[in-house]
C-alpha cells in the first residue's frame, strides 16, 4: 500500500523529528531553567520570542528563516564562512527550522515543570551539601520527569506534523527534505487519493497512539504548552 | 572567645528591615521567638545562607561563614549545618532511606556509620526507612526531616517552626524527641517558634524578636518574664523554673523539688532523686500576701521581692518578682494591688497554687 518513496519520506521524517527533539531537549532544558529561575528584568521578551512559533503562520517563520539562511543573510554568511554552505533545501536546514518551530512545545512544558518544583527542594538540597549543578541533576531532573516526557513527545509529534516551514525552508526534494506531510500534499495534488490515505492513516494512528501513551503514563493531566 | 555564635545582619526589603547583633551560646537550645513578621525566620535563613544579607557577619564557634567586609559569603552547601523546614520538605522522589543518605553521600559517608543508627533509633524511624515520603504522616515526615539533618553531624542545627504545621496530637508526638535531642546533642540548636509552650519546654536561651529587631536576649527564666510585661493581659503568662527532685512524699502524692533559693511541693513526679526538671508556674496561679498566713491551705509560700508592676486596661496587674534568684510572675487584680499598696522593691510573700511539670 505504501510505495518505496512513501517509506523514504517516513524514514526521513523520523530522522528529522528525532534529531530535532534531541537538540531541543539539550537546548530547551537550560533555556527553560533560565527562564524560570533568572531574576532578569527583560525575561518576558525571551518568553515572547520562545512562544512566537505558536501564533505565527508557519509560512511567515519559514519565510524569515529562508531570508536569514540565504547566501546573503546573516546566518547564511556565517554558515558559508565556516564551510557548511547554505542551509535552505538541505537536511541540516530542515532540522534547524524544526528546532525553532517546535521550541515552545518543549520549553513550555519544562518551564511549567520547573515552576511546579518551586524553591523548597532546592533549598533542602543546599542544606544537605549539594551544589547547584548537583541539585539540578539529582533533584530537579527526577522531580520533573513528567515534564520531560511531555516535552519530548510534544516536540517530536509537532515536528512530525510540520508542513509550512518545511515547504518554505526545505522544499520538496526526495530523500533530502521531502517529509511525510509534504508527500501527502504531493499525492493529493496528483489526485493519488489512495496513497494519500495510506500515509495520512499512518500519521493519524501514530499521533493518536503517542498521545494515548502520554496521557495514560501521566496520572495527572500533562502540562499543556500554553497554560 | 571563639566558642560562641556571633550573628550580625542588616537587611532591607523596603517594607521589612532586619537589624540584629547577637551573641549566642555555643551549645544548648536557643529559641528565636516572635510573632509572624518579626523576622525570626529571616534571621534563621540568613544564618543558613539561604538568604544573603547585604551586611552581615556570622561566626559559628570560631568558623567564619559570612563577613561582608571581606566579601566573604559561604554558600549554603558549603556550611556544616542541619536545617529542618516547617513542612519537612523531604524529596518526594526518594525513599526515607534515600532522603537520609542524600546528604551523607555528599560528605563522603555511607549509612553504615554509628551516628546513622543512633539517629534512626533516637527518632524512632527504623520501620519507615523503605517508605516514600507521601506515605508518611505529618509527624513521621518531620521526624525524618530532623533525622536527615542530624545524620550529617553538623556544627549547628537550625529548625524553622518544625511543629507549626502539625496538629496537637502530632506535636505531642514530636516534642519528646526534641527534649531527648536537648539532652543528647552537644551542638547548638537554633529553634524558631511563635509558640510559648515550645519556648517553655525547650529553650535554654531565648531571643525575642519584633519588627526585625532584638527586643531581649538572655537565659530563659529572665527573658521569659520580660516577654509578658508589655502584654499584662496575657492569660498564658508563666514562669519556668529549673528544679531538682529532692524528696518524695508518697503518703501525700507530693514531691519536694529544690530551686535556686528554696524548695517547693509539687504533685508527685515519677523520677529518681536528683533528676533535673523544668516546671512551669502560671502567673494566674500566683497570689501575694504581705505576711506569712499561718492558716492558708496553700503549701508553697515563699518570700519574694517585687521588681516590676504593669497594669493593663482590664483591671489586672502583672507583678514581676524575684524569689531568691528566680524571676516569677504574678497576675492579680489591680484592686488587690492597690489594697496591699504594692510597690517596686517591696518584700512580700507569694503563694503558689499550682505548678506543671514540663519535662
Amino acid at each position: 500500500m505504501l510505495s518505496a518513496a512513501d517509506i523514504d519520506t517516513l524514514w526521513l521524517t523520523f530522522k528529522v523529528a528525532s534529531l530535532a527533539t534531541i537538540i531541543l531537549l539539550l537546548l530547551g532544558t537550560p533555556l527553560a531553567w533560565w527562564l524560570v529561575r533568572s531574576p532578569f528584568r527583560w525575561k518576558s521578551i525571551c518568553n515572547a520570542l520562545v512562544a512566537l512559533p505558536i501564533v505565527l503562520p508557519p509560512s511567515v517563520l519559514g519565510f524569515y528563516l529562508l531570508i536569514l539562511m540565504s547566501p546573503t543573510g546573516v546566518v547564511g554568511r556565517l554558515t558559508t564562512a565556516v564551510g557548511l554552505g547554505t542551509l535552505p533545501f538541505t537536511f541540516t536546514g530542515l532540522v534547524v527550522a524544526s528546532v525553532l518551530y517546535s521550541m515552545p512545545f518543549v520549553v513550555q512544558p519544562l518551564q511549567t515543570a520547573f515552576t511546579a518544583i518551586g524553591n523548597t527542594p532546592l533549598e533542602a538540597a543546599a542544606t544537605l551539601r549539594a551544589s547547584p549543578l548537583n541539585t539540578f541533576f539529582t533533584v530537579v531532573l527526577p522531580l520533573s520527569r513528567s515534564g520531560f516526557l511531555t516535552a519530548a513527545i510534544l516536540g517530536f509529534t509537532h515536528t512530525v506534523g510540520e508542513f509550512g516551514v518545511v515547504l518554505m525552508v526545505g522544499g520538496n526534494i526526495p530523500n533530502r527534505t521531502r517529509v511525510v506531510s509534504v508527500q501527502i500534499y504531493n499525492h493529493v495534488e496528483a489526485m493519488e487519493y489512495s496513497q494519500a490515505h495510506g500515509l495520512a492513516g499512518v500519521l493519524l494512528g501514530f499521533s493518536f497512539l503517542v498521545l494515548l501513551l502520554l496521557y495514560s503514563t501521566l496520572k495527572t493531566n500533562p502540562v499543556s504548552p500554553l497554560k | 572567645m571563639t566558642e560562641k555564635i556571633i550573628a550580625q545582619f542588616k537587611l532591607d526589603y523596603g517594607t521589612f528591615k532586619l537589624d540584629v547583633d547577637l551573641q549566642l551560646p555555643s551549645s544548648g537550645i536557643t529559641v528565636l521567638f516572635g510573632h509572624s513578621g518579626s523576622g525570626k525566620t529571616t534571621l534563621l535563613r540568613c544564618i543558613a545562607g539561604l538568604q544573603h544579607a547585604q551586611h552581615g557577619f556570622l561566626s559559628i564557634n570560631g568558623k567564619l561563614w559570612q563577613d561582608s567586609n571581606q566579601q566573604l559569603f559561604l554558600p549554603t552547601h558549603k556550611r556544616s549545618l542541619g536545617y529542618v523546614f516547617q513542612d519537612a520538605n523531604l524529596f518526594a522522589h526518594l525513599t526515607v532511606r534515600g532522603n537520609l543518605c542524600y546528604g551523607l553521600k555528599r560528605i563522603g559517608q555511607t549509612a553504615t556509620t554509628k551516628k546513622f543508627n543512633q539517629v534512626i533509633e533516637l527518632l524512632g524511624i527504623e520501620h519507615l526507612l523503605e517508605r516514600m515520603p507521601e506515605c508518611l504522616s505529618g509527624g513521621e515526615r518531620q521526624r525524618v526531616a530532623i533525622a536527615r539533618a542530624l545524620v550529617l553531624n553538623p556544627d549547628i542545627l537550625l529548625m524553622d517552626e518544625p511543629l507549626a504545621s502539625l496538629d496537637f496530637k502530632r506535636k505531642q508526638e514530636i516534642l519528646p524527641f526534641l527534649t531527648r535531642l536537648h539532652n543528647e546533642l552537644n551542638i547548638p540548636l537554633l529553634y524558631v517558634t511563635h509558640s510559648q509552650q515550645e519556648v517553655a519546654q525547650l529553650a535554654d536561651y531565648l531571643v525575642l524578636l519584633a519588627d526585625g529587631k532584638v527586643q531581649a536576649a538572655g537565659l530563659l527564666a529572665d527573658t521569659l518574664s520580660r516577654l509578658y510585661l508589655p502584654h499584662a493581659q496575657d492569660r498564658q503568662a508563666a514562669s519556668v523554673w529549673h528544679v531538682t527532685v529532692m524528696e518524695h512524699e508518697p503518703a501525700y502524692h507530693l514531691t519536694r523539688v529544690a530551686f535556686a533559693g528554696g524548695d517547693l511541693s509539687v504533685p508527685v513526679i515519677d523520677a529518681p532523686l536528683g533528676t533535673a526538671l523544668r516546671i512551669q508556674i502560671y502567673a494566674r496561679d500566683v497570689s501575694i500576701t504581705l505576711e506569712v498566713a499561718k492558716t492558708t491551705s496553700i503549701l508553697n509560700v515563699l518570700p519574694a521581692t517585687i521588681t516590676d508592676i504593669v497594669d493593663d486596661e482590664t483591671g489586672q496587674s502583672l507583678i514581676r518578682l524575684r524569689v531568691g534568684n528566680q524571676p516569677l510572675l504574678a497576675h492579680i487584680t489591680r484592686k488587690s494591688a492597690q489594697k496591699l499598696a504594692l510597690q517596686t522593691g517591696m518584700m512580700v510573700y507569694v503563694q503558689i497554687k499550682g505548678t506543671s511539670i514540663l519535662n
